[in-house]
Order: C-alpha cells, then sequence, then structure tokens
C-alpha cells in the first residue's frame, strides 16, 4: 500500500505529466487552419500549477514510493530553476512559433512539459534506475524538440547529431550504472553510499568513470562537448534556449547526487581536468565564432566548466556555489536566447553577427536588455552572473584550487572579449536596414522580463538563493 | 541635519543614477533632456558640498559613515565613508559634471537619451569608488565604471572609436580581475570585506600566511590602479581613448577616471599593504619618473594635440604616483592636491579642445596657426588653462607639483633632480604647442572665419578658470582637509614601518620630520 503523501512528493511531476496530456488532446480538437498559440496558454498554465504544487511540496520533506524518490530542499531548488526555464522558454516560444511557422504547437508543447518532467525527476531521483529513466524521458523529448524547425536542414541535422550522439552517452551512463551495482549490490544513491564508507572497491572508480562521461556529454563539459555547436546551431533558438539550461541543470543536480551522496572515489582530477578543458575550449572557440546561436553553444561549454570548478572544490560551499551557479545561468541564458530568437524572425534568417549592427538604434529596448544578459555572462557586479562566479571561485580558493582558479579568471577575461563583441556590434557598428526588428510580443516581453528580474535581483541580494542552497547542500549530504 | 549627514553620501551617490532612471522614461525630445540631465548634475554638485561644509577637520578617520549589512553570505556591508582625500575626488567629479553637460550640448546630436544616461550612470559609479570602504562595495563601483565609459567612447567617439573602446575596456577589465583575486583572498583568510576591519586585522597579524601572500596581493591591488593611472608600461590605451573619446568622455577619463588608479593605491596599497608598498617602492617610483620624463617627451613630437594633451596626462600623473610613494607628508599632500589640479586642469584643456574640434572637426596642429586673431577670449582661456597646467606659479598646478617634489627630494635627492626636468619639460611642449596653434598669422585661410566662444562656452569655462586661479593662491582651504587625511594614513603606515626599520637604514624618514617638512613648505607657499 503506498501512503497518500507519496503522491505529493512526486505532485509536480504529476501535475506536469497531466498538463501535457491535456495539450495533446486539445490539439487535434482545434480547427485545421489558424493559429493554435493558444496551446501555450495551457503550459503556462501547466507551469504555473506545477509551481504551486512544488511551493506545497516543501511541507513534506522525504522519500517516497520506497526510497525512489527524495523530496528536499536540494530537489525543490532544482524543481524550481527547471520549471521557471519550462515557463520563460514557453513565453518566448508564444509568438515564436507563428512567426516561424512552425505547425506542430500540440507536440511542441507538450514535448517542453515532458522534457521538464524528466528534469524534475532527475533531481528529486535517488534511485540510479529511475534516474536513468528520467534521464531519458527529458532527452528523447529535446532530440525530437531540436528537429522542430522541419523545413530547414540544419535543424534535422542537429536532431539526428544529438540522437545518435546523446543516446551513445547515455549508453555510458547506464554502464556506470551497472558496474555501481556489480560493486556494491544496489542502485540506491543512499545505500551506495553506506557501502561504499565500509567497503572500498575498484570497480566503483570505473563506474564514476563512466557515469561521468555520461553526464559530462549532458552538461556539454569537454571533451564531449564536440556537439554543442551544431545542435544549438540548428535547433529552433527558443529550445536552445530549454537545452543550454534546463537539461543542463538537471544533469548537474545528478551529477552532485553521484558524486557527493554517495561518496563516490577517484572523480576529482576527472572533474579537474574536465573543468579546465571545458573553460578553455568553450573560450577560446568562442572567439573565432560569426553566428550568435554558435557564440553562444560555445559559451555555454565554457560555463560547465566554470560549474565543475565547483565540483572540484566539492564540500557544501562547493555544492552550494554549483547550485547557486545552475540558477543564475539559467535566468541569464534563457534570457539571452530568448532575445536571439525574437530577433533570428522568420526562418532564423538574423543570426549572425552582422545582422546585429546598429541593434542598439533599431531596437533599444532589446539591445539593452541583451546587454544586461551579455554583462551577466561575462560575470560583471550588479548581475547574477558576478556573484555566480564569485561563489566558485571563492570556494575553489577555499578548498586550496590556486591553480584551477587561475585558470578561471583568465578564462573570465578572455570571454569578457566576445560577449563584449556583440555588445559592440549592437551599439558601435552601423546599420544594415534589412534586418528588421518585429514589435516585443507579449509573451516574450513576459518572459524576458522574468529573466530580466531574477538577474539582477540574484546579481543584488544573493542571499535568500544562496542560502538556500547551502541547505540543499546539507540535505545532500546527509 | 543629522538624518542628512547619516545619509549624504547614499545620496550624493544615487541621486544621477535616479536622474538617469528617470530619463528613461523621458520623450526623446533633445532639449528637455540637456536641461534635466543639467539640473540633475547641479543638484548632485549643491548635494555633495554638504560635505566640506559639515566635514570636522581636526578628526582623523572616516566621517560621514554609513555601514549597513548587505548580503549575509559573503559578509558584504554598504559600507561607505570618507576623509579630506576621497572628499575632494568626489567634489571634483560633481563639480565637473554639469560642465560635461555644457560642452555636451551641441556636440552630442544623435542618441542624445542614451547619452545623458549613460553620462549619469557613470556619474554614481565614479563617485561609489571614492566612496566606498567595503572592498567589494569598490570593486562593484570599480567595475560599473567601465562599461558606461567604454560605451560613451565607442558610441559617440570619432575615428577609430571601437578600437579605442574595446583596448580601454579590456585593459581595465583584465587588470582588475588581478584586485579581484586578491579581494578574494584577503575575504576568504579574514572573513571580512570591510576595509578598516581587514586593515586591522593586517596590523595585528592576525591574517594567516599573509606573510608569504602579501608580495602578491599587493602586486594583483598594484596592477589593476598601475593600468588606470596608467602608469609606464601599461599606459597604451590612454591615448587611443583620449583621442577618440568625445569631449565630455575625455574629460571625466583624465579628471576621475585616472584619479581612480591613484586614489587605489594610496587608499588600497599603501593602506593595507605599507610593508610591502617600502620594499616596492624603489622600482614603482623609477616607473613614475619614466612616466614623467617619456610621456612629456612623447608630447611633445605629437602632431594631434589631443594626443598630445593625453600624453601630459602620463606625465602629471607620473607626479602623482612619485608622491605617494614618497612617503613623506608633503609629497602624498602634493600628489592629493596634484590629482584634483590636474582633473581641473586637463579636463579645461579637453574642454578647449573640444570647442575647436566642434568648429573645425580636426585636432591636427598643421590645421591650425594664428587662432589668437580670430579667436581672442578662446586664445586668452586656453593660455590661463595652458599655464595651470605647466604649472605656474600662484596657479593650481604650481602647488601639487612643488610639494610633489620637496617630498621627492626628502626622500632621495636623484628622485627629485629627475623628476624636477618634467617641469621643465610640460613648459616646452606646452608653450609649443601654444605657438604653432595660436601666434602668428593665420596660415589656413579657413580659421579666419571661426567664431569666438558662445556663451554657453564661457559658462562652463569659468568655473574652471576661477578654481584653478582659487587652487593657486588658497591652496590652505583643501590641504586643510587634505593634510590630516595624508598623516593619518602616514600613521599607521610609520609605525608598521618603524617595526622593519632595521631592514631599512635611513630610507625612510620618520612621519615627524614629513610634519616639519610640511610645515616649512607651508610656510613659503603662502600662509
Amino acid at each position: 500500500m503506498i501512503p497518500a503523501v507519496d503522491y505529493i512528493r512526486v505532485l509536480p511531476e504529476l501535475v506536469l505529466s497531466i498538463f501535457g496530456i491535456i495539450v495533446m488532446m486539445v490539439d487535434p480538437v482545434l480547427p485545421e487552419q489558424g493559429s493554435r498559440k493558444r496551446l501555450g496558454i495551457v503550459a503556462v498554465v501547466g507551469t504555473l500549477a506545477a509551481l504551486a504544487a512544488t511551493a506545497y511540496q516543501t511541507g513534506f520533506y522525504g522519500e517516497a514510493f520506497y526510497h525512489m524518490v527524495r523530496v528536499d530542499t536540494f530537489s525543490v531548488f532544482f524543481h524550481v530553476v527547471v520549471l521557471m526555464i519550462a515557463l520563460v522558454v514557453i513565453l518566448a516560444s508564444y509568438d515564436y512559433l507563428d512567426v516561424q511557422s512552425i505547425r506542430a504547437s500540440g507536440e511542441y508543447y507538450a514535448l517542453i512539459l515532458f522534457g521538464t518532467v524528466g528534469m524534475m525527476l532527475m533531481s528529486s531521483a535517488i534511485e540510479l534506475v529511475l534516474i536513468f529513466i528520467a534521464l531519458e524521458i527529458s532527452s528523447i523529448s529535446t532530440y525530437i524538440l531540436a528537429g522542430m524547425r522541419r523545413r530547414a536542414a540544419e535543424s534535422a541535422e542537429a536532431s539526428l547529431k544529438y540522437f545518435l550522439l546523446g543516446s551513445f552517452a547515455t549508453a555510458f551512463f547506464l554502464y556506470g550504472v551497472a558496474m555501481i551495482y556489480g560493486a556494491t549490490g544496489t542502485t540506491n544513491i543512499y545505500n551506495i553510499a553506506k557501502f561504499l564508507h565500509i567497503q572500498q572497491s575498484t570497480l566503483a572508480y570505473l563506474a564514476v568513470g563512466l557515469m561521468f562521461v555520461g553526464l559530462g556529454f549532458k552538461v556539454a563539459s569537454a571533451p564531449f562537448h564536440v556537439w554543442t555547436p551544431d545542435v544549438y546551431e540548428g535547433s529552433p533558438a527558443p529550445v536552445v534556449a530549454l537545452m543550454s539550461t534546463g537539461p543542463k541543470a538537471a544533469a548537474f543536480a545528478v551529477l552532485l547526487r553521484v558524486l557527493f551522496a554517495t561518496g563516490a572515489p577517484g572523480w576529482f582530477w576527472m572533474v579537474w581536468v574536465s573543468a579546465a578543458l571545458s573553460m578553455t575550449l568553450g573560450n577560446i572557440g568562442a572567439l573565432v565564432q560569426q553566428n550568435v546561436k554558435r557564440l553562444l553553444a560555445y559559451s555555454s561549454i565554457a560555463h560547465a566548466g566554470y560549474l565543475l570548478v565547483a565540483f572540484a572544490a566539492g564540500q557544501q560551499v562547493g555544492i552550494s556555489a554549483a547550485m547557486f551557479y545552475a540558477a543564475s545561468y539559467a535566468a541569464m541564458n534563457v534570457g539571452a536566447f530568448a532575445v536571439v530568437s525574437h530577433f533570428a524572425s522568420a526562418g532564423e534568417k538574423y543570426v549572425t553577427l552582422d545582422d546585429y549592427a546598429g541593434l542598439g538604434r533599431r531596437s533599444p529596448l532589446l539591445a539593452g536588455i541583451l546587454t544586461i544578459f551579455l554583462l551577466s555572462l561575462i560575470g560583471i557586479p550588479v548581475t547574477g552572473g558576478f556573484f555566480a562566479k564569485f561563489y566558485v571561485f571563492s570556494a575553489a580558493l577555499q578548498s586550496g584550487l590556486v591553480w584551477l582558479t587561475i585558470i578561471g579568471f583568465i578564462n573570465s577575461a578572455i570571454a569578457a572579449y566576445y560577449y563584449l563583441r556583440i555588445i559592440i556590434v549592437m551599439y558601435m557598428r552601423d546599420e544594415r536596414s534589412e534586418a528588421p526588428v518585429a514589435r516585443i510580443p507579449v509573451g516574450l516581453g513576459i518572459g524576458l522580463a522574468i529573466s530580466l528580474i531574477m538577474t539582477i535581483y540574484l546579481g543584488v541580494l544573493p542571499g535568500r538563493v544562496l542560502e538556500y542552497a547551502i541547505q540543499g547542500a546539507q540535505d545532500l549530504l546527509k | 541635519m543629522n538624518l542628512i549627514n547619516n545619509n549624504i553620501l547614499t545620496i550624493v551617490i544615487f541621486l544621477p543614477l535616479a536622474g538617469a532612471i528617470l530619463l528613461l522614461f523621458f520623450p526623446r525630445r533633445h532639449r528637455d533632456i540637456r536641461y534635466f540631465a543639467l539640473a540633475v548634475s547641479l543638484i548632485t554638485l549643491l548635494a555633495s558640498l554638504h560635505l566640506p561644509w559639515y566635514l570636522v577637520r581636526g578628526q582623523s578617520g572616516f566621517q560621514f559613515e554609513e555601514n549597513i549589512p548587505w548580503i549575509a553570505h559573503p559578509n558584504i556591508h554598504y559600507h561607505l565613508g570618507i576623509d579630506g582625500i576621497s572628499m575632494w575626488l568626489v567634489i571634483l567629479t560633481t563639480f565637473l559634471m554639469p560642465m560635461c553637460v555644457l560642452i555636451s550640448w551641441n556636440s552630442i546630436g544623435d542618441r542624445v537619451k542614451e547619452f545623458f544616461i549613460l553620462m549619469l550612470v557613470l556619474e554614481t559609479a565614479m563617485i561609489g569608488v571614492f566612496v566606498a570602504l567595503d572592498l567589494f562595495l569598490f570593486y562593484f563601483f570599480w567595475e560599473a565604471t567601465l562599461i558606461p565609459m567604454a560605451l560613451i567612447i565607442g558610441m559617440y567617439g570619432h575615428g577609430r572609436k571601437i578600437y579605442a573602446s574595446v583596448k580601454f575596456f579590456l585593459y581595465t577589465m583584465i587588470a582588475s580581475v588581478f584586485m579581484l583575486a586578491a579581494v578574494i583572498w584577503l575575504y576568504a583568510k579574514t572573513g571580512t570585506f570591510d576595509f578598516v576591519d581587514i586593515q586591522g586585522k593586517i596590523q595585528s597579524g592576525q591574517v594567516a600566511g599573509f606573510e608569504h601572500a602579501a608580495f602578491w596581493l599587493f602586486l594583483g591591488f598594484f596592477v589593476a590602479f598601475a593600468v588606470k593611472v596608467p602608469l609606464f608600461p601599461l599606459h597604451t590605451w590612454l591615448p587611443d581613448a583620449h583621442v577618440e573619446a568625445p569631449t565630455a568622455g575625455s574629460v571625466l577619463l583624465a579628471a576621475v577616471l585616472l584619479k581612480m588608479g591613484t586614489y587605489g593605491l594610496l587608499r588600497f596599497n599603501l593602506g593595507l599593504f605599507p610593508d610591502q608598498s617600502r620594499r616596492n617602492a624603489p622600482w614603482i617610483i623609477a616607473l613614475a619618473i619614466i612616466g614623467i620624463i617619456y610621456g612629456a617627451l612623447v608630447a611633445m613630437i605629437q602632431p594631434n594635440i589631443k594626443r598630445l594633451v593625453a600624453y601630459t596626462s602620463v606625465s602629471h600623473l607620473g607626479f602623482v604616483v612619485l608622491g605617494i610613494f614618497s612617503f613623506t607628508q608633503i609629497g602624498m599632500d602634493g600628489a592629493v592636491y596634484q590629482m584634483l589640479s590636474h582633473g581641473i586642469s586637463t579636463g579645461a584643456l579637453f574642454m578647449l579642445l573640444g570647442m575647436i574640434y566642434d568648429r573645425r572637426h580636426t585636432y591636427d596642429i598643421g590645421e591650425y596657426g594664428g587662432l589668437a586673431t580670430p579667436m581672442p577670449v578662446y586664445a586668452t582661456f586656453f593660455a590661463f588653462i595652458m599655464l595651470s597646467s605647466v604649472g605656474l606659479p600662484l596657479l593650481n598646478g604650481f602647488i601639487g607639483e612643488f610639494m610633489v617634489l620637496s617630498g621627492a627630494f626628502q626622500a632621495k635627492q636623484l628622485y627629485g633632480i629627475l623628476a624636477a626636468t618634467g617641469v621643465i619639460w610640460s613648459a616646452c611642449y606646452l608653450l609649443w604647442m601654444y605657438q604653432r596653434v595660436f601666434y602668428g598669422n593665420v596660415t589656413n585661410p579657413v580659421n579666419n572665419s571661426l567664431r569666438d566662444l558662445s556663451a554657453r562656452e564661457r559658462v562652463s569655462l569659468w568655473p574652471l578658470a576661477i578654481a584653478a586661479l582659487v587652487m593657486g593662491v588658497a591652496p590652505m582651504l583643501w590641504l586643510h582637509s587634505i593634510d590630516p587625511a595624508v598623516a593619518a594614513t602616514l600613521r599607521q603606515f610609520s609605525s608598521v614601518v618603524q617595526a622593519h626599520a632595521a631592514h631599512a637604514p635611513g630610507y625612510l624618514s620618520g612621519a615627524d620630520v614629513a610634519r616639519n617638512g610640511v610645515q616649512a613648505v607651508l610656510q613659503v607657499i603662502g600662509r
């Protein structure tokens, strides 16, 4: 007999799944012709309901379904992050779908919702098998979403590439799970922790390595990052906003559980090298990009690197820094991609740096907002990006990772250059008249406002969120 | 009154920002925007005049302090406060701002709204740099000056503006990353960002591992400030930024932003790492002296007037650094005074250059000649300001240079002798430039029909000319409050230095000697 409280502990996932099903059922009922963007409203209501369910959940911390799921501050933190991402992405897609004449609105919104369910489960599951299933739910949704611009060859390419390489990577993860089962006889994170606490096992080293490969692919950290630029370039821009933050945040949550909650051995140098490589390769790659989506793809690789620095720092400070980073990266990156998606206009024609020339004059508001997101990505004070970097590097210094910190600092300096390039092009180059800017639609406006407020809020008053992250880190290690 | 005293710094900092936010909602009618920006800058000036009025002169330590916890973790406080040094730099900023608005009245014709928003945001950030006493808050404002300035150069400049803007941004940004690293290290070891607390902990030796890290920390701060000053050989961004920037941008860059560097050296490098400052002084002074001479020589051969004036900054700021690292009361007093007077003179010079640029759209000296005939008023103002920059007695430049040189002689005669040549050079290049531009017959017929200064332009120049004269005649008005602040810096300094006196025989004369010196000099300069 499963107690009723167990259902509350998966309530947000349930709510979101139900709304996903509603979207799919309403879709065929709507008339063949005409706009289907009303479906977006259902999806928005769904995410809001799931947010409310998450808030309700905070009164019911604990484990559910025979130690499959665990609700604590850690999982609630990531639930909120993922749901906010989904909310902004749906809002940004509201008019985007019509502009790009993507007819499959029903599938689009439903997949976003289902994908979000997967991401949420990833952060609350404490059973490796369930984690794997959640990972697949979120991945498969994003594989399809990447190919949503059906008429564009590069979108199909992105989808296929993401699918093939992604399946390969999940296989690695599954191998790792199998190994750890072989080593410890259990797939429950906390039972593994108990076992490894008593007895070391060489097989566990291999398992951790394999799982790191699988998750490293999902978070686009070097050397598992090669798919990122192509996939981001081809996918629809709002989907990239989702992909580059949601599954990433969820995968980082899993990685936190796997590395820290289990007390797994032998990950330190792996993470260290991957962090250094991601930062360096990401930033150097971004320097030479002409396509804004590709540029932001490389930047997201670099940001995965900064996040891994926090992992390498470990302990409570490192974990909380990583959580804070995930949240503020989500706020600024979703915002940046939302602007890109609006400016791209029909057929995503205007995505190169040259198209951004003179944007500051043609659309001062949009350019100003994008500038704030870019400054946050650089890590300028008053924005969330600054505190995120700040916490990560101070955690690293506290753990004595001087060299990694130095590499990180040098990288931040390099990164300033290419983000700045976009700002310069927008404000200081002469405009090109053929790239028009439409008025900002309401949905996108609300979405941008949310990301903007979050970015600034995290930059001015980071205290509350950080305290929550520290609480989450304590819960994770308990 | 207490209520105002307790919040005056916040008011002064955020008035311009509030103005900028209001300006966001203004319709794009250029005239209204200009008048509004002028009004905001004047109100800020008035508010800032509260500071010298109510400053308690004899009292050491910081005044008008505000200390509110801002972020619990990390332990960041909104801690503001001023002493006699930072107060005058704040006034310099607020004093120049209305002039910058006036000078941009007609020369900025495009994207006017954005321009004045950027200017007001920049003002907030600049004032913040001078009053922040929390290292984090300081860094915050320090970085915040960067973006509006880079945008002002890049959007409203001329010629290779993008190149200049990016160069300016990257130089400063990369250098300040080193400072951030040092700040984080200090936080990790002391658990606070508060300047006063950290200073206390370092002095009482409570910071673990400080001995080993001190040099690197010193260097971290030093690099960030040296780029800003700019100290030879980190000065290469300066001529580009100055030449390509719009007039108001050049004025603020020269008058205020460069002072942020020297202020930082004085407050943080000397305040936190007195021992390291003493150890590293020889090579820093050497760089300063190279800067004085090199800047002057390079200025002399410039065919572009604005570039010429830009290089004079390298030379004059060398004096400031020399004064600071002479560790003598009079030298440091002079350094602070030189900061202010350089702000006035060079600010005014850039304004004058902007006026001629508005008419002819060139800075090429060869294009001019004999300007005194068509533009007598302009020529008079120019001569006056130029002489104040050269260091003519009774004008502001003289006092600062004289005191710095006295300090340098006290520290080591060689320093004084070498630096004194800078005074000669500066007379050479400025007078020679003046001769080529203003004297003789009008060589280029276009110049015959140039209008002389308009009423608005005169209004923007008079305050600076008067300030230059008053600063030259009655320096005690300023030195009264600068002197105790410098003495306080030097006092905490000499106590540490005396503890190490065994290692450093005869290098540093004690603070007492310095005080005697200052009294002697003050008698000379007109008390």
